[in-house]
């Protein structure tokens, strides 16, 4: 089994990431699914595709539920039998993981997996409320808790612990902005240094404005299919070799660490064992930086150094376009954005552009071996799927 | 008749000024909120234990981007306390400025009627403050 690939990209797409003026969710999806359909000329979407999976954390943002018939309805794919994945900033990571299930259950052949958020439009208050849904309420929401609050927790015990700084932070911000400033499809397409990371305002102290990833819009999406039928639709498959889901408590508090998320290790380890490769045999990575300590906290998790080394692997410029193990070539939600059910399938697109040579002015050479890393919640939900060039 | 084993009958006791868990009779896992079912075990059997509010500071944040329940109180600082018997709890810290908040501080729970007025369940609150001197 190990290296046996489990499942076909045939194609992908991915809406421009941003502050996405006069669309709703519903047509950021639209958008997606044409780049795949256009992409993937010998699929009748129609006639092929067999289910729809969507991941998307919210209706409480354009007051729409039911995304996977509002989804299909706008991809023009009605009467298709699809479904919501609700798993907070992981949805789509494990809307991929259903798709991988209903491939190899053999009830399908083809099917369509995303996710999509409409996010800019509210304000920033009612976003950090909104997202804190997706943590404990009776303890931690009870004591006003947010988002960046919780990995703010995780980036003072890191800290504390092992010595991390604030500076060893503010590298991942400045190189994901940068790679961002090579992807078209970015939310934000600026460099910025240092000095700016280290100076901008406090959100949840030790974290600042650029420790934290984008409030964004946008929907992706990708189409998969048995391996032995991807030669049908096209010449250059990606094959997904290897998958990982896991859960952890939904309060951060009754953890027994906060300086690694439990879920993303045991993910990891499940998805690399699948997969038959070793983290050193990994040529590419998306991660799940809604934070820069998430960052630095999924070097350790995904074995590219050991537990207390990742401020200084982030430091050394290894994750760098140039380094040995590029991380979040695309971006990342740092700054490609993070429309937070579209999350787990747009680190999906950018490994599939990357592993068939479509990347652009951030292509990694000769790219064969990818991982993505999608975390949902402060570490309660965790996907890693690792990716063969076909 | 005894008290069920739920999260609001932890923020009852709370209103008593009782900080409660509720242990395990099979495994002596202690949950705090209490459960029904162990998650340790999946023993149904347990009993309400008080707890001592005092404990060491595990790890804590200061929000200054706080949602809108919380707006008017920010910044505060919130940590996840370590109590005596192991068991780990979060909370807002009050009474002692930002800067002088340390991972390892020991710190004692103190309670409050307060509610935030909004459409939240009207709990009664804790918090933690340095433990006096």
């Amino acid at each position: 089994m190990r290296g046996k690939p489990l499942v076909s990209i045939v194609s992908a797409g991915l809406s421009k990431f941003g502050k996405i003026e006069g669309m709703y969710g519903r047509e950021l999806f639209a958008e997606a699914a044409k780049e795949a359909f256009e992409r993937c000329p010998n699929l009748d979407p129609k006639r092929d595709l067999d289910a729809l999976f969507v991941g998307h954390m919210g209706e409480s943002y354009e007051h729409q539920g039911h995304t996977g018939a509002v989804a299909a309805d706008w991809a023009g794919l009605i009467p298709i039998p699809a479904a919501r994945v609700e798993a907070a900033c992981s949805s789509s990571g494990v809307a991929l993981r259903m798709g991988i299930y209903s491939v190899l259950s053999g009830l399908c052949d083809v099917v369509m997996v995303g996710g999509v958020e409409k996010m800019t439009h509210r304000s920033t208050p009612e976003v950090t409320e909104f997202l804190a849904m997706a943590s404990d309420f009776p303890f931690e929401q009870w004591n006003g808790m947010t988002f960046p609050g919780l990995y703010a927790w995780m980036a003072t015990a890191h800290m504390h612990k092992y010595g991390t700084t604030e500076t060893q932070l503010a590298h991942v911000a400045v190189k994901n902005h940068y790679n961002g400033s090579l992807n078209p499809k970015a939310h934000m397409q600026k460099e910025i240094t240092l000095e700016q990371a280290l100076t901008s305002r406090v959100i949840a102290w030790p974290l600042k404005l650029f420790d934290c990833s984008l409030i964004t819009d946008g929907a992706s999406c990708v189409i998969l299919t048995r391996p032995e039928l991807a030669r049908k639709y096209t010449d250059t498959p990606v094959h997904i070799i290897g998958s990982g889901h896991a859960c952890d408590t939904i309060g951060v508090y009754e953890r027994e660490e906060f300086t690694s998320i439990r879920a993303a290790r045991i993910a990891a380890r499940e998805a690399y064992e699948m997969a038959g490769v070793e983290p050193g045999d990994v040529d590419v990575a998306e991660v799940h930086d809604c934070f820069t300590i998430a960052e630095i906290i999924a070097y350790e998790d995904l074995g590219f150094c050991n537990p207390g080394e990742g401020g200084r692997l982030a430091e050394s410029g290894e994750t760098s376009l140039k380094g040995n193990i590029p991380v979040n070539t695309s971006g990342g939600l740092k700054a490609k954005g993070h429309p937070v059910g579209a999350t787990g399938t747009a680190q999906a697109y950018e490994i599939y552009l990357q592993l068939t040579g479509q990347a652009g002015r951030r292509q990694v050479a000769d790219a064969e071996i990818g991982l993505s890393h999608n975390v949902g919640g402060a570490g309660v939900t965790a996907t890693v799927h690792i990716y063969r060039r076909g | 008749m005894q008290q069920p084993f739920t999260i609001e009958q932890f923020y009852r006791n709370i209103a008593q000024k009782k900080l409660t868990g509720g242990k395990c009779l099979k495994c002596g896992k202690i949950h705090v909120p209490p459960r029904s079912l162990c998650d340790s075990c999946l023993s149904k059997e347990f009993e309400w234990v008080e707890l001592a509010g005092t404990g060491k500071l595990l790890t804590y944040t200061v929000i200054h981007v706080a949602p809108p329940q919380f707006q008017s109180m920010a910044p505060y600082a919130v940590g996840i306390i370590q109590l005596e018997n192991g068991v780990k709890i979060p909370g807002i810290i009050r009474e002692v400025p930002f800067e002088q908040i340390r991972v390892g501080m020991q710190l004692t729970i103190d309670y409050e009627a307060a509610s935030t007025g909004h459409q939240w369940p009207q709990w009664p609150r804790y918090y933690f403050k340095p433990v006096p001197a």
